[in-house]
């Protein structure tokens, strides 16, 4: 999704938004995201105005003072920010992959099943599972902080079956056009 | 890991701190991955001892050969080896092509005795041209915009003459205008062609 991104030409406005809007967004994150109130508040405080940041291709980016929080295509589901992922990292559902896809996941590649089910990686167990369409956060066989960010795009239990093809849709990963913006 | 269900009811959970790299903005155990990792290694020596130890000494390059095989762990670091001989001299590259861009200031003349100044590749040396612009509107007390010119790029336009004074801030290295050498600056005058004249 920001394998290429550059402000100057993929902005399009900047809005604050209305607090009927942002009331709606705060209860969306509590519903999608593993967060209770505090922390929200803690991530973005009531009193303090949420802009919308509007870019190419339907992508918005809610940002704080300039800083980048959280962003989603139309209206589907809110993704942290890699750097907000950082923070907190228990903020979505997590998969892992091995040593040895670290780069081509840096190079902008979606992930293979295989990278995830063999001995480094890693999927949710069964009783955990995630269906497709879930944003996860892309951790990576021996490193402590997640190295990206995507979406499932098979349910995991059957990328264990399938075993095969693209099981996680890379949407943003360090060292991307996105991750170069500090502020915006 | 992320395995977390912790965060107790009424609480906050506090943030994670976690380092970036200083040369290349990587969590610094991702520095392996990027294409500057000489680089990043004398960083956090120099400013972290105690992490580099623990990412780069013999123990923990050997832990984290993980489930990599031996020769896929030597194709990894012969790639890493090529990805950072291509981004230097891509970096001196870059370099090069800067210090040989110039900046033209051009004096043009819109009726008799009135100018204006355009700034042309201040934007090569990483100058904000919409700050730059203000910048000059506030120093000049006038009017100064960034406008396209017809060959597309984009140039800082100010009223009046003051191409002089702009000279002068570039070769003081004024504020922002730092960092833009001067002997990169080129002087050129646009004369109001014949025919308009009596105009005004
Ligand atoms: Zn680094």
């Amino acid at each position: 999704m920001f394998k290429k991104f550059s402000p100057s030409s993929d902005v399009s406005g900047q809005t604050s938004l209305k607090s009927s809007v942002q009331r709606s967004i705060r209860s969306g994150l509590l519903s999608q995201w593993k967060i209770d109130p505090e922390t929200l508040e803690q991530i973005w405080p009531k009193k303090e105005p949420l802009t919308l940041v509007k870019c190419r291709d339907h992508i918005s980016i809610y940002t704080l003072h300039g800083e980048a929080l959280f962003f989603q295509h139309f209206d589907e589901p809110f993704f942290p920010t890699l750097r907000l992922l950082h923070k907190y990292p228990f903020l979505l559902p997590m998969v892992r992959i091995d040593r040895g896809a670290i780069r081509f996941l840096l190079a902008g590649a979606h992930m293979m099943c295989p990278g995830m089910t063999s001995k480094g990686g890693y999927l949710p167990p069964a009783d955990a599972a995630l269906p497709a369409g879930t944003p996860v956060a892309i951790h990576a066989e021996g490193k402590e902080h997640a190295v990206g960010i995507g979406i499932t795009k098979l349910g995991t239990e059957e990328m264990r079956t399938v075993n095969k093809g693209v099981g996680v849709e890379t949407v943003t990963y360090i060292g991307d056009d996105f991750w170069a913006v500090q502020t915006l | 890991m992320a395995d977390a269900e912790s965060s107790q009811a009424g609480q906050s959970v506090q943030p994670v701190q976690l380092l970036y790299c200083g040369v290349c903005t990587f969590p610094v155990e991702y520095c392996e991955f990027g294409s500057h990792l000489t680089k990043c290694k004398e960083w956090l020596h120099e400013t972290h001892p105690d992490l580099y130890d623990k990412y780069y000494s013999d123990e923990a390059l050997q832990a984290k050969l993980g489930t990599l095989s031996l020769e896929a762990q030597e194709k990894l670091e012969k790639d890493t080896a090529k990805k950072e001989a291509k981004a230097e001299a891509k970096a001196e590259a870059a370099q090069k092509k800067k210090m040989a861009s110039q900046v033209t200031i051009k004096r043009i003349e819109r009726n008799k005795r009135k100018f204006v100044t355009a700034v042309h590749g201040l934007e090569a040396f990483d100058v904000d041209l919409k700050k730059a612009a203000k910048f000059f509107a506030q120093k000049f007390a006038t009017g100064a915009s960034v406008t396209k010119n017809p060959q597309g790029n984009d140039e800082i336009v100010v009223q009046g003459d003051v191409s002089g004074d702009i000279v002068d801030m570039i070769e003081e290295g004024v504020g922002l205008l730092k960092g833009v050498p001067k002997d990169n600056i080129v002087e050129v005058e646009e004369k109001k062609k014949k025919g308009g004249d009596g105009a005004a």
